[in-house]
């Protein structure tokens, strides 16, 4: 049963890794590494680490792959190269890989260990739990792990810096809203000029007089303004 | 399933996605490229771990390459963030998406 399972996922890791270098769209390339990660995350459970897989489900296919759909969607993929490729470069990459395969082929499965042809330990339960990898990560990796959150800090602060506006329609000096001490320490109605021009609300709430800015018609300052919008054969003031 | 299984389809994936490294000029597509390698390395170590499965003295079970894994992950995800947003700032500024075309490293 675990054979029949292994090669699905396996076919379907390395069919999702083929799809990530396949010549389309980079939507589809990215959908092609959102079905890698999960056969990849079957793997892991056929390994017997339980926790890394649900990590690998929840962190990758969940979160990173998101960022990656929305960036791919904001700066939209497939354009036209400017520049044709250079003739027999791409050849000369894939043999490259080739031979990376066979080299590793060799160093991995050459290599004289008797126990990478054998099953693995015998299962403990404890083995792969978040129980089991909490106080590994607590007790004998205190020092990477913290490490790894000041990186994870670190990153995210880059990237914020990275991908802020640098000119246009960020907020300019001079629209940051100034507020002078003296304004904010004076009490209301002390007499300033500014004051007397715009009128102080009096007891009940009503302003006194007109508009801060003076804009305000006649009507609506005497209160008729309400009355007025809903009379029969007003145009409509747009100006909206 | 004995372990050479699974190293060899890491060694598949890496082969793959170092290949993509090469040709892609795209650099989201490198991006992913990138992430296969990184996601074949994690692939091994947990095999390797697999192997050394067996309780110590302690009783303790060592997952000495599961936490390698799990750091491979966070810096993945770190790279991942810094890479994406350099991508999003050479788009900012009308830059050419293509990796051939970005031959000058100052502004």
């Amino acid at each position: 049963m675990a054979e029949v399972l292994f090669f699905i996922v396996a076919s379907g890791a390395i069919g999702g890794a083929y799809g990530v270098i396949k010549d389309w769209n980079p939507f589809y390339n990215v959908l092609a590494l959102v079905v890698h990660l999960l056969s990849l995350a079957a793997l892991f459970l056929l390994l017997r680490a339980e926790f890394l897989a649900a990590a690998q489900v929840v962190v990758y296919a969940g979160a990173v792959m998101v960022l990656y759909v929305f960036v791919v969607a904001y700066v939209g993929g497939a354009e036209p190269l400017r520049r044709p490729f250079a003739p027999g470069l791409r050849g000369l990459s894939a043999l490259f890989a080739a031979a990376i395969l066979a080299e590793l082929w060799v160093a991995l499965l050459g290599t004289g260990l008797k126990a990478v042809d054998g099953q693995g330990s015998p299962y403990n339960p404890d083995y792969g739990t978040p129980a089991g990898l909490g106080e590994a990560l607590l007790t004998k990796f205190l020092l990477p792990f913290e490490l790894a959150s000041l990186l994870l800090l670190v990153a995210a602060v880059g990237a914020v810096v990275l991908a802020r506006r640098r000119r246009g329609m960020g907020i300019e000096d001079d629209d940051v809203a100034r507020v002078s001490v003296i304004e904010a320490l004076r009490p209301e109605g002390t007499g300033t000029m500014r004051e007397g021009v715009s009128g102080i609300p009096d007891v009940t709430g009503t302003p006194a007089g007109s508009h801060p800015k003076g804009t305000v018609r006649p009507e609506v300052a005497a209160g008729v303004g309400e009355g007025r919008r809903h009379g029969e054969g007003d145009e409509w003031e747009g100006g909206w | 399933m004995s372990i050479a299984w699974y190293l060899a389809v890491s060694a598949i994936i890496f082969a793959i996605g170092a290949g993509g490294v090469l040709v892609k000029r795209n650099p989201l597509v490198i991006l992913l490229c990138l992430e296969l390698m990184l996601n074949a390395a994690n692939l091994a170590l947990i095999a390797f771990n697999r192997m050394h499965a067996e309780a110590d003295v302690h009783g303790k079970v060592p997952h000495d390459g599961q936490v390698f894994a799990l750091i491979v992950m966070v810096v993945a995800a770190c790279e991942v963030t810094v890479g994406l947003g350099i991508i999003v700032a050479m788009y900012r500024r009308r830059l050419p998406v293509d990796v051939d075309e970005l031959r000058e490293l100052h502004g």
